[in-house]
């Protein structure tokens, strides 16, 4: 069972980030739509929901987030349906209902890392990064290398307004389910950047050249395929999700074709 | 800790314990028709208003609905009974357990999307979960009420 | 007067709709309920060599702790059955073994929820870790004897406990090797029907507490108040006369509710401290420790001549019951009498067995067998037809039984005399199935794009109305003293609508407006016995008492008008609304029942009617469906549902069109999505309604219904069934939909993208 011994509405980032660092059990609460699915026992729960973190606004080069931003907002948003063919909008879309997505948030998803997210998958074929309040900026890439959720706190997600065409695609049975996988392309400059989520690991990223799909498009989507590693879960086989992987990653080329 | 939640325009004051969702708040606060389903965020039981929006009460923390407008079924009792009317009339009311939650997502959809399409319903009211309709009765009542003034 | 036909509003909806008090959890306030939790086993199979709760006693606020050493060895069912009922007593309140991943360890009821949760933590336990049987195929003669004590049974079905088989069945009609023999083609196949969660949307609860008099009050959440009135009596040793079981509104049950899986815990609560216990249980538990469908293999071998006429249906079935018997061999038997007396075959047989194994037990749930042995018929007339390339549609016109046929199997057990089928207008209902969804444009399929392909396909059903011999109700009516009347009926309303629809009927014949007809069910001392909501006898059996109880009554305000009013009886007219004179007076209802009630009358009336059949008329189904493949993926998309259904008479068409449209949804749910896992040790993974998933209404298509009803005599009105027939046909017309589309045929549920695609590919590659 999940419990909080205490709740903290932060004051300020710098209080949140201070509790944190303090004992090994005090954590960010972000939606808790998620974490209280869980079994963690938080000593100190840290809110920060006081601290204007729900945002989405456009920056002269980027699209920022602010950690608080709840999934429905992110589908619901202007600026996020007309960038990128709309592929963060429609990612969160079919995460369960409309009642959930307005609870999860975008910086608890990301920083958590989660495998199963379509978010993550979506943000991680444009160039994203996020902000650390102490760690500073990095890219989103290079923040899911690293195996652990470090204690820092996810101050901001910043998309780059590169003007990246995009398309996501996510493989799920029921509607309303977890997908059984995931994949977001996108297209700028001849260079395809895509990403592959719900394996049932985190997402990863992979960088085709458009010349590379001149004349074999499924050789080449096989041999990046095969750079991916794909897990069995009660959903489906890892087998299942190698092949259908093909095929959303083709789909979604040939759909910024 | 004593909260104060400002629930269908009243102010109420209840001690809640850190970390307590606002589900059981409500239920304490004598709000039954709050409805307890699967504990996962999945059904849409628990859904009340949080400034018009649907949302999970038994995923949202109690703290965070200070100082937000909080509704219930009992605080759109005219919209309710409106609603009611057209789903009674298609028999698709059934069990009734679900609906708490489904006539708010409802009345909220209702304010929120203009002249929705039958898949704009339908994605709206993913989340609602019902066991007994098999949804077309329930379809078939929005659309009408989608109509009524 | 018009009453029977119309769609009228469920007389509780507005009610529900608008929040009213209605719920065991909304009524059963007001009382300082100790918390009762159970503490359950981790283990698929162990036995408690130490149970410790001294420790955990100590904590403040805890009542009881109740372990197996305290409680009676007495063992029994929870299935909800007439008495006797025909499921092995396996059970005990608590046991030294425990069965599966949540059986029942230790009952704890304190002041509140954190304190139990405290004191259950400090219960140790040791547990004799024993082998599990996880494999239903591999339990019999397991070395693992899951019940190694003979259990009592009411009589000989087969139970042999040492083997791991809780029931065997078999029904025969005719030389099955000889007629197979003969047939020009035979065909087998192995179909895999999965367990299924019943996910009603209210989770079981139940409430006890003793009253001014004394007695045990029960309320909760049930299908079945009188069987868990006698349960309770029984297990624990308090006579039926000190109990009162009360049924308030139910959030849903589909057969679930039909097992008492926990009201005895809190009741023994309450014997044991005198306090107000309440037990609510939380969706994992719902899931996982009551019951779920019976999941079954069945193998049929279907015999046919080269023009398609089906000389031989055998059937052999495996059923799983889990780690205790309930509805074990009730389930099974209906496989077999739902599905064989489908098709005029000059020889059919059902046979096989139930076993245990350590998982979740097995109970009630809609189709009750019916839904698994249709799966497997179904599909097999469909490969049958492909096999002789032939319109699966075709097939059934030349095959299935038809009103006013005799059919041996028709009145499910052997030895019984065959009966006529009064009513069926399944033909009809194949043919306009067939229009609504397009079936001589759209068979087999259509290739809409490079990767996308539809495809449709079909399948009937029949189920019963009641259980002849054995479902006898009964209803009480009582003309009030402003000439409105009480309906007292023990049915079970959990949302189907059976309130309505009896109240429906008394208006017919009382001709007044239903708003008249107040209707009270169910609370145990005051209602009428009624075996509860099961077996798709509410409308039918119920509905027939009713009947009888509402002619009663005519009779009986005519005749005591003729006393007051000192007027032989033939020359009153009675019109509902008043009683009209031979001299041309009216008199109101309204007056003759206050003056009847008062002192001048002296005369209360009230009427019952109790009925039971000898028959239970099969309501019948054709389903199709129309599927969209994504040929590249395997993912299965619901286009269409047509679902044209004869239930006799539509009561309440509004009521019975969404019976249909959520049995065809249920169903859609168990073709396509859901499904229980396992992990390797027995722990069931699937408990949540975010990992087992019922379809959302994104998930469930266009779904279309129509009626094309028959009479059947012996019903009310004409009336048969309808809850269950339902939930029958979309698994079969599903699978053979994308078996049309793609050529690939799922033979074990869910069909899941995964085992489309790679049927796709095997095809593919053995090409």
């Amino acid at each position: 069972m999940f419990t909080i011994k205490q709740h903290l509405m932060a004051q300020s980032i710098e209080e949140g980030y201070e509790t944190l660092v303090k004992n090994r059990n005090n954590m960010i609460l972000g939606g808790t739509g998620f974490l209280r699915l869980g079994n963690k026992n938080i000593n100190i729960g840290i809110d920060l929901s006081n601290l204007e973190l729900d945002y989405i606004r456009e920056g002269e080069d980027n699209i920022e987030i602010g950690p608080m931003t709840t999934f429905r907002s992110i589908e619901t948003n202007k600026l996020l349906k007309e960038n990128f063919d709309g592929v963060v909008a429609k990612s969160v879309e079919e995460i369960v209902g409309i009642q959930l997505r307005s609870v999860i948030t975008a910086g608890a998803t990301v920083a958590s890392k989660y495998g199963f997210s379509d978010f993550i998958t979506a943000l991680l074929s444009l160039d994203t990064h996020i902000e650390l309040y102490k760690g500073g900026i990095l890219s989103l890439e290079e923040y899911l290398s690293e195996e652990k959720v470090p204690k820092d706190i996810l101050v901001k997600i910043i998309i780059k307004k590169d003007g990246k065409r995009a398309a996501f695609k996510a493989m799920r049975n029921s509607k309303s389910d977890y997908a059984i996988l995931n994949c977001a392309v996108s297209c700028l400059d001849g260079e395809y950047r895509v990403a592959v989520g719900a394996r049932p690991g985190r997402a990863v990223v992979k960088i085709i050249n458009n010349d590379e799909l001149i004349n074999n498009i499924d050789k080449k989507i096989e041999e990046v395929v095969d750079e991916m590693k794909f897990g069995t879960n009660m959903r489906a086989s890892g087998k299942y999700r190698e092949m259908i992987a093909k095929v959303l990653i083709r789909r979604s080329i040939e759909e910024l074709k | 800790m004593e909260i104060k939640l400002k629930i269908n325009g009243i102010n109420k004051e209840v001690t809640i314990k850190d970390g307590e969702y606002l589900q059981s708040a409500l239920k304490r606060l004598g709000f039954l028709n709050v409805r307890k389903g699967c504990e996962t965020g999945s059904c849409g039981l628990c859904t009340v208003l949080l400034n018009g929006k649907p949302t999970l009460s038994c995923s949202t923390l109690a703290v965070r609905g200070i100082g937000k407008e909080i509704t219930t079924l009992e605080g759109e009792s005219v919209e309710v009974a409106k609603f009611a009317e057209v789903l009674t009339d298609e028999g698709a009311d059934q069990c009734g357990y679900c609906s708490p939650g489904f006539t708010l997502t409802v009345i909220a959809m209702k304010r929120e999307l203009e002249s929705p399409t039958i898949d704009e319903i339908k994605h709206y009211l993913t989340g609602n979960l019902c066991r007994c309709t098999g949804y077309m009765g329930q379809l078939r009542a929005v659309k009408k009420y989608m109509e009524v003034k | 007067m018009g009453y029977v036909g119309k769609g009228i509003k469920k007389i509780d909806g507005m009610g529900l709709i608008k929040g009213a008090s209605s719920y065991t959890e909304d009524i059963a306030l007001g009382h300082n309920y100790l918390t009762v939790k159970l503490l359950r086993s981790p283990h698929a199979f162990a036995r408690i060599k130490n149970i410790n709760t001294t420790i955990a006693s100590k904590i403040e606020g805890i009542e009881c702790i109740l372990t197996y050493k305290d409680v009676t060895d007495k063992r029994f069912t929870l299935a909800g059955q007439s008495f006797p009922e025909p499921s092995p007593h396996d059970r005990r309140i608590l046991g030294e073994y425990v069965r599966y991943v949540g059986d029942e360890v230790a009952i704890i009821a304190g002041t509140d929820e954190e304190t139990v949760l405290k004191a259950m933590k400090l219960i140790k336990v040791d547990y004799e870790i024993l082998e599990p049987v996880l494999d239903f195929e591999k339990a019999i003669d397991h070395k693992s004897i899951i019940h190694t004590e003979k259990p009592y049974t009411s009589f000989n079905y087969g139970n042999e406990h040492m083997r791991n088989i809780a029931a065997q069945d078999l029904l025969v009609e005719g030389d099955v090797e000889k007629e197979l023999a003969k047939s020009d083609v035979v065909i087998e196949h192995s179909y895999h029907t999965q367990a299924q969660i019943h996910g009603m949307m209210e989770n079981y609860i139940a409430v006890t507490y003793m009253d001014f008099q004394d007695r045990m009050n029960i309320i909760s959440s049930t299908q079945i108040p009188f069987h868990v009135r006698r349960h309770v009596s029984k297990i624990l040793d308090i006579p039926r006369s000190k109990i009162k079981v009360i049924k308030p509104r139910v959030g849903g049950g589909f057969g679930g509710k039909q097992t008492a899986p926990m009201e005895i815990y809190p009741a023994l609560v309450t014997k044991v401290t005198g306090k107000p216990a309440k037990l609510v249980y939380n969706r994992k538990e719902t899931h996982t420790c009551t019951t779920t469908r019976h999941e079954m293999k069945l193998t049929v071998k279907l015999g046919a001549t080269k023009d398609g006429i089906i000389n031989a249906v055998d059937i052999h079935g495996l059923s799983n019951t889990g780690a205790y018997g309930e509805h074990a061999w009730t389930v099974f038997s209906v496989v077999g009498q739902k599905t064989l007396p489908m098709y005029r075959a000059k020889a059919r047989r059902f046979y096989g067995e139930v076993v245990y194994t350590n998982m979740t037990t097995a109970g009630a749930f809609r189709g009750y067998g019916a839904t698994q042995g249709t799966f497997a018929l179904e599909s097999a007339v469909n490969e049958l037809a492909k096999k002789l390339d032939m319109d699966s549609s075709v097939i059934r016109e030349k095959n299935l039984v038809k009103q006013g046929e005799v059919n041996p199997t028709l009145n499910s057990f052997v030895g019984e005399k065959s009966i006529v089928l009064d009513s069926s207008t399944l033909d009809e209902c194949i043919t306009r199935g067939k229009e609504m969804i397009g079936w001589d444009k759209k068979y087999p399929m259509q290739k809409i794009s490079p990767t996308k392909a539809r495809g449709v396909g079909m399948a009937v059903t029949m189920q019963g109305s009641g259980i002849h011999g054995i479902d006898t109700a009964s209803a009480t009516l009582k003309l009030n003293d402003d000439g409105f009347y009480t309906l007292l009926v023990g049915v079970s309303d959990m949302g189907q609508g059976c309130d309505t629809v009896v109240a429906q009927m008394a208006a017919e014949i009382l001709c007044v407006p239903v708003s008249k007809i107040i209707v009270n069910s169910t609370d145990t001392d005051v209602n009428p016995y009624d075996p509860g909501a099961y077996a798709s006898s509410g409308t039918y059996v119920t509905g027939n008492a009713v009947i009888k109880a509402a002619n009663l009554m005519v009779e009986k305000i005519v005749g005591g008008a003729s006393k007051i009013l000192n007027i032989p009886e033939e020359d009153i007219e009675f019109n509902g609304e008043s009683l009209l004179l031979k001299d041309g007076k009216e008199i109101s209802l309204d007056e003759i029942a206050y003056r009847l009630v008062a002192y001048e009358g002296q005369n209360q009336i009230i009427t019952t009617g109790t009925w039971g059949g000898h028959t239970s008329p099969p309501p019948f189904i054709a389903g199709f469906a129309e599927v969209e493949v994504d040929l590249e993926t395997g993912k299965v998309e619901m286009i269409d549902y047509a679902a044209v259904v004869d239930c006799g008479t539509v009561i309440n068409p509004n009521l019975a069109r969404i019976q249909v449209e959520g049995g065809v949804a249920q169903g859609i749910g168990l073709a396509l999505f859901e499904d229980i896992k396992y992990d390797a040790k027995g722990k069931m993974i699937s408990d949540t309604f975010m990992q087992y998933k019922i379809p959302s209404r994104c998930d469930v298509g266009e779904i279309r219904v129509e009626f094309k009803p028959s009479f059947e005599h012996t019903g009310p009105f004409g009336a048969k069934s309808i809850g269950e027939v339902v939930i029958n046909t979309s698994a079969p017309a599903i699978a053979d939909a994308v078996a049309n589309a793609t050529g690939v045929r799922v033979r074990t549920l869910p069909i899941t993208p995964e085992k489309v695609l790679m049927g796709i590919l095997n095809t593919k590659h053995s090409n």
